[in-house]
């Protein structure tokens, strides 16, 4: 039986497991936004979630917190669009969660919700535009399904990052409506979307993280 | 990749300290958060200038910090928004009771970190407008893409609004007057080679020897089409032709003939390009009565050039010739 809550201690193991991916994949990132964008989405995500880890290498005291801390710390360290946009996720979910100490997965499905809704206000865009949006708006609608599927929360949160694995996939040929690679025109086709590509890895942590039933275990 | 660095992630730092270091009488330079004021900020009772964006491009903006000009420049990382906490502070440092005013160039993150700022700057009371600079005619405007690029006009508005400020102009007369700049002025740019972004250490796309890029962003982004390349009069033809009809000019007009080099282009090479855009603009009947030409707004070590056209009224004419005295502007002093 795979657990049914969402702990502190894994929100933090999620957002370092996220830095740590951020890290082992930067040039890949860089390499797709080189080939559509101007090239530092790697480098941005990088630097971001390095100052991220070191705030919460001590862990956290409370969910909505550490959400919080994540979020303002992004703001003030990414730049670009990546930086406000990744604030907004992370700064959204902390609100959505506020005063919980544990989270369920309709908890968590009203946070990406709300995450996803700000993400869509702060940039304009919408599915299908070449954006991160097209892995977190998939993302986040396998999570409802879920629900109403009556999935586990560890089914739940892998079908969501499989939702996001394949709204990455399916910006390839896709011409870019949104930021940078939209210069481009029809010479952004061809390629897959940088920003989709980070938010796929932010889903596929989550999945990895959180729900883990070894962390239950050892709370009893 | 050979460049005159020490690391790549020291870049914008170092940079930043020399910067410091050599112009310490005209800006005062902090580093966490990156910020580059004017020596005597906030000046009372005068409308504070900021402007801000990716480090890569300079002299701009923090070379055009200073009197007559900007108050203050927000350097991010390499072709990165700088974020929202430098916007605040330089916000906070250049408020003389006036009001700020946001010049940003149209790129989605400037767009959004600049947006935040305002709100936390207006949290603090202090009053902040924001005008949009999107000159780039190669990028055809659309509610489907993120719209035309700020480039080279950017420069000849900083330069104006900055004079307007200097008469104690109110907050929405500058405003009102950048505006005016932004709908009279028009850009398009050119690339014969990539550039390098010390951190991914290549160039950012591939240009073959006998190969341009037209229709170029200053961000190495690669342009609208590429052609074979032509001879610096042809370039200066399909930079003009566009830049021209785009902006409606009818013959008699007054213009200012801005002709930009991208970070590699000698000034030689600027002034061959120069004479042929004097020349189609003459034979358009327009008057060139200002002119401007050099490595202004940069691409890194890019090789190629822009051209600007801005249609001058008499009151932007005496703007344009206030006294100015920053790092890459100086006249009149």
């Amino acid at each position: 039986m795979s657990n049914t809550v969402i702990t502190l201690d894994e929100v933090v193991a999620w957002i370092l497991a996220y830095a740590r991916a951020i890290s082992e994949n930067r040039a890949m990132l860089t390499e797709l936004d080189a080939a559509i964008g101007d090239g530092d989405h790697g480098a941005n995500m990088d630097r971001g979630f390095k100052a991220v880890s070191a705030k919460l290498q001590a862990g956290g005291t409370d969910i909505s917190q550490v959400l919080k801390t994540t979020g303002m710390t992004l703001l003030s360290t990414v730049g670009g669009a990546s930086g406000p946009l990744y604030s907004t996720i992370f700064l959204q979910a902390a609100q959505a969660c506020a005063g919980k100490t544990q989270l369920t997965l309709q908890d968590w499905i009203v946070m990406m919700d709300a995450a996803a809704k700000a993400v869509v206000a702060r940039g304009k865009a919408a599915a299908g535009d070449k954006t991160m949006l097209d892995a977190l708006i998939p993302a986040v609608q396998a999570l409802k399904d879920a629900a109403v599927a009556g999935l586990s929360l560890a089914d739940a949160l892998r079908a969501s990052a499989k939702a996001a694995e394949d709204g990455m996939e399916a910006t390839l040929p896709l011409i870019a409506r949104k930021g940078r690679a939209s210069y481009l025109g029809e010479r952004s086709a061809g390629h897959i979307d940088p920003g989709a590509t980070s938010t796929y890895l932010l889903f596929k942590t989550a999945a990895a993280a959180l729900a883990q039933p070894q962390v239950q275990a050892r709370k009893w | 990749m050979k460049k005159l660095i020490n690391h790549p992630d020291d870049v914008v730092r170092e940079s930043l300290e020399g910067f410091a270091a050599a112009h310490a009488d005209l800006v005062r330079v902090t580093m966490s958060p990156a910020t580059i004021v004017r020596v005597d900020a906030p000046v009372t009772g005068k409308v504070g200038i900021l402007s801000g964006g990716g480090s890569g491009h300079e002299p701009l903006h923090g070379g055009f910090v200073g009197l007559g000009m900007l108050d203050a420049a927000c350097p991010g990382a390499i072709f990165t928004s700088p974020t929202p906490d430098q916007m605040l502070e330089a916000t906070r440092a250049v408020n003389g009771g006036a009001g700020v005013l946001y010049i940003i160039k149209n790129y989605t993150g400037d767009l959004m970190n600049f947006e935040m700022a305002s709100d936390l700057a207006r949290d603090e009371g202090i009053a902040v407008e924001s005008v949009i600079i999107d000159d780039d005619v190669a990028v055809n405007d659309s509610l489907y893409t993120a719209g035309r690029r700020g480039v080279g006009l950017t420069v000849l508005a900083e330069k104006i609004t900055g004079a307007a400020a200097e008469q104690r102009r109110s907050l929405p007369q500058v405003a009102a007057l950048c505006r005016q700049v932004n709908a009279q002025g028009r850009s398009m740019g050119m690339a014969l080679t990539s550039c390098t972004v010390p951190h991914v250490g290549h160039p950012m796309f591939e240009l073959p020897d006998d190969e341009m890029e037209i229709g170029i962003g200053i961000h190495g982004e690669p342009g609208r089409r590429r052609v074979k390349l032509q001879p610096a009069d042809a370039v200066a033809e399909m930079l003009m032709e566009p830049v021209m009809s785009d902006l409606g000019l009818k013959p008699g007009d007054d213009v200012l003939l801005f002709v930009n080099g991208m970070g590699g282009t000698p000034l030689t090479e600027l002034y061959i390009v120069y004479r042929k855009a004097a020349e189609i603009a003459a034979k358009n009947g327009l008057k060139v009565t200002r002119s401007l030409v050099g490595p202004y707004i940069t691409s890194l070590e890019m090789a190629g050039c822009s051209i600007t056209l801005l249609k001058l009224t008499d009151d932007l004419t005496a703007l344009w010739d206030a006294p100015v005295r920053t790092v890459g502007m100086r006249w009149g002093i």
